[in-house]
């Protein structure tokens, strides 16, 4: 039972990871950017929430719309920073890009420090139902909704990119978009799309996050982020179910390190992880092998 | 006969090299024209310059009598100009049948909105499309690849699904980038048979590029040649394969 109940621990965590690590690979596989600002989105859709809960709460209005806030928000951001930031840079080296991203990260960072002080901020309570109780397996409400709601989010997506002419379009593109503009397909919209998708999916995570460690800090993205980079590259960076079980795998390694090894070695056994499966499956797990071109 | 796409003294240089410089074409309907010439000669330059890939830096293009000048390739598309390309960019990995359907797609009315929440109008022109996708692919006969990965079909089918695919944007002028490319003699002679066809069944202007003189000659009514990015020769395929100047190009001088 104790080893069930990590499972489920381990897959709350995961698909906090593996939402944060869909905006990764969706990035990535549109226009070979990896996006290291996503992790602060993450910290920002925190903030965000955090904010709009005392104006939901002035208005009389239920605290969870707050998720909405956080979501468009976020999707406004993640427009904005590739308009802004990556888009002029689109034609010069791939370092370039990844370097402003990194300066993004820092950006936003110090932003929010100084708009929120450095001081964490303790995050309402969202969810205040009961676990429930199956035998003697005891789940939290808000790990169940997390669960949930991270598939059901994932499920959505899938099919979206598979069927809507909006996700095949984005497929298009991060196959050629030089193609793709020529059977007329809008690439600066599809990217911004993307941008859009992938951080409104951060914000979703944050707020799961603060569901389970209830501490909204300018720093938070960091870690979160990193994992979720990780895990998109487990899964096969660029691969959007990839990212998916990356995510997951991810998130059930760490919380049984946790339980059966050692809390302070979790991150060691998390990334341990990373590097044994990269040396078997370069490519990720879900990851077509590409023969290196001579 | 309309003028379709006219291009007047079009250039353009990189850096101080005039890649293409003066270069005259009118396409009306029905046409289908052969540009021809050596290696680096400027062919697929001119492609580029017509598709709105590059911006000339001389001259000007008119679609229909309209300026088209500065206008982006996903723009150009639905104004009615389509290419293929000289080294096949099918999308590999997505179906044969949606690699057709994203180019009908584009052309579709239907709003962001209403494709996300799947209106009812969204319904009726998806399966529309469904529909007019598959046609497309009877044409070439193609349908029975339909759930194929296009990266699996053979060269030659695919080769002809990248045709369709341009096909399915609805164009007015159609711009083939060396169809024949890599296709043996059978090959080559269905394709110039589903050229010409598709020209009289969808009414449009062709503008090709090849180096296979024979399919040059055997189905296109006028002829341009390209030296260095510049017109040396222009009119009949008899005339113009019989011009001293087009032969010195090929054959190099007599002395």
């Amino acid at each position: 039972m104790e080893f069930i109940q990590q499972v489920i621990n381990g897959l709350q965590l995961g698909s906090i990871y593996a939402l944060v690590a869909l905006g990764y690979t969706m990035v990535y596989g549109i226009i070979k950017l990896i996006n290291f600002a996503h992790g602060e989105i993450i910290m920002v859709g925190a903030y965000i929430a955090l904010t709009s809960v005392s104006f939901l709460v002035q208005m009389g209005l239920p605290i969870w719309l707050c998720v909405f806030v956080a979501v468009v928000f976020c999707a406004i951001l993640g427009i904005l920073t590739e308009r802004i930031a990556y888009r002029p840079l689109r034609n010069s080296p791939r370092l370039t890009s990844l370097i402003t991203a990194i300066g993004i990260s820092f950006l936003l960072q110090n932003a929010f420090m100084l708009i929120y002080s450095p001081t964490p901020k303790p995050f309402p309570k969202m969810v205040t139902a009961a676990p429930i109780t199956v035998g003697s397996l005891q789940i939290s409400m808000s790990a169940l909704l997390t669960i949930v709601i991270s598939i059901v989010i994932m499920l959505v997506l899938q099919i979206f990119i598979q069927k809507n002419r909006l996700g095949k379009a984005m497929r298009a593109v991060s196959e050629d978009y030089g193609a793709a503009q020529l059977m007329g397909i809008n690439i600066n919209h599809t990217i911004s799309l993307t941008f859009a998708i992938g951080s409104g999916l951060a914000a979703v995570a944050a707020i799961f996050y603060c569901m389970s460690y209830p501490l909204v800090e300018y720093t938070m993205g960091t870690m979160l982020g990193l994992k979720a980079f990780v895990a998109a590259v487990l899964g096969g960076i660029g691969v959007i179910p990839g990212a998916m079980i990356g995510g997951l795998v991810l998130g059930i390694v760490e919380s049984l390190t946790k339980a059966y090894i050692s809390t302070q070695l979790a991150d060691a056994v998390t990334f341990g992880v990373l590097i044994v499966v990269l040396i078997f499956r370069p490519a990720g797990i879900m990851g077509k092998n590409t023969k290196e071109k001579v | 006969m309309t003028t379709i796409l006219k291009a007047s003294d079009l250039g353009i240089s990189f850096g101080g090299l005039k890649a293409v410089s003066g270069f005259n074409l009118t396409l009306e309907t029905n046409d289908l024209v052969g540009l021809i010439g050596p290696n680096g000669a400027g062919k697929t330059t001119v492609f580029n310059l017509l598709t709105g890939v590059y911006q000339p830096t001389e001259g000007a293009i008119e679609l229909e009598g309209h300026s088209i000048m500065g206008k982006t390739p996903h723009h150009l598309v639905k104004l009615g100009i389509a290419r293929t390309f000289q080294n096949i960019r099918l999308f590999k990995e997505i179906t044969v049948l949606d690699n057709v359907k994203i180019a009908f797609d584009h052309q579709m009315k239907t709003s962001l909105l209403s494709s996300m929440f799947r209106l009812p109008g969204f319904w009726k022109e998806e399966k529309s499309i469904e529909t007019k996708a598959i046609e497309l692919l009877k044409v070439f006969n193609l349908e029975k690849y339909r759930y194929y990965s296009a990266g699996n079909l053979p060269y030659g089918q695919q080769r002809k699904l990248e045709i369709a695919r341009a096909l399915a944007t609805d164009p007015k002028v159609l711009l083939l980038d060396e169809p024949a490319a890599g296709m043996n003699h059978t090959e080559t002679h269905e394709l110039m048979d589903t050229i010409r066809f598709i020209r009289d069944r969808f009414n449009i202007a062709i503008l090709l590029i090849e180096h296979d003189m024979q399919l040059v000659t055997g189905i296109c009514e006028k002829i341009t040649v390209l030296d260095y990015g510049k017109i040396i020769a222009h009119g009949l395929p008899q005339e113009v394969i019989n011009n001293p100047n087009v032969i010195r190009v090929y054959l190099g001088d007599d002395d």
